[in-house]
């Protein structure tokens, strides 16, 4: 019997992997292209990865810092992208789960990177405030802080969205009730 | 004007949204190009993985 190599655990990750990514650009090719640069530096780095931890923690934080210096990088690109936001504005609002949810996610890419990153680690992805905190290099009351600051800024923008879905409504209906009304004159 | 509801409800919805927008990406299908590039890392990888082709 040979030890278990932990590089063949790397695939029981990827949809994870992949999922933070995309959660994090929303953005298809860019999160694939991050997700690949994780796993080339996991494959790699394989003995830097202690035995017995939090595998998936160790990819996420790969892929974190993946982020984070390509970001440097290339400065901010637009967080768009695979048509969130520009194919948004022609939705009429509804209530309805999935239009809901698209409307959420246009407010989550909003967020500071930061807020985005607390939130989907502690809030989506179940690790504990902890794990986060390590991951992200920072102290665990400061992941507590940007989560609830995420959390309340989702819930300004979602507020806002609302409004906004309502005025909108109103001015359609407005318009509709005064063309009906003048054809009537 | 303004309906406020209560914070702790808002909260536990946005928690539920953050769950379903990360379960919605965690159900795509993943690309191939993964696949193959495990596959290529192993075959680079060649003596020290199993398979033993050298």
């Amino acid at each position: 019997m040979t030890a278990p190599n932990p590089r063949d655990e790397i695939v029981e990750h990827l949809k994870p992997l992949r999922a933070f990514a995309l959660s994090l650009t929303r953005n298809s090719a860019i999160a694939d292209d991050m997700v690949q640069d994780t796993v080339v530096k996991a494959w790699t780095n394989i003995d830097k990865f202690k035995a017995g931890t939090n595998m998936r923690a160790w990819l996420f934080t790969i892929l974190r810092n993946t982020y984070y210096s390509n970001r440097r990088k290339a400065k901010r690109e637009v967080a768009d992208v695979d048509g969130v936001m520009t194919n948004g504005m022609a939705e009429k609002p509804a209530h309805d789960g999935h239009l809901q949810l698209r409307d959420f996610r246009r407010c989550f890419v909003q967020l500071s990177d930061e807020q985005r990153e607390a939130l989907l680690l502690v809030g989506a992805s179940g690790f504990s405030y902890e794990e986060a905190a390590g991951m992200c290099g920072v102290a665990v009351g400061t992941i507590k802080s940007r989560a609830n600051r995420g959390r309340k800024r989702l819930a300004e923008l979602m507020q806002i969205n609302e409004d906004e879905a309502m005025e909108m409504t109103d001015r359609v209906t407005m318009a509709v009730v005064s063309a009906s009304g003048a054809s009537a004159a | 004007m303004s309906t406020e509801r209560p914070k702790k409800q808002i909260s536990a919805q946005i928690d539920a949204n953050l769950k379903r927008v990360f379960e919605e990406d965690l159900d795509q299908d993943l690309p191939d190009r993964f696949k193959d590039l495990l596959a290529q890392l192993k075959a680079q990888d060649g003596g020290s993985a199993a398979g033993g082709n050298k």
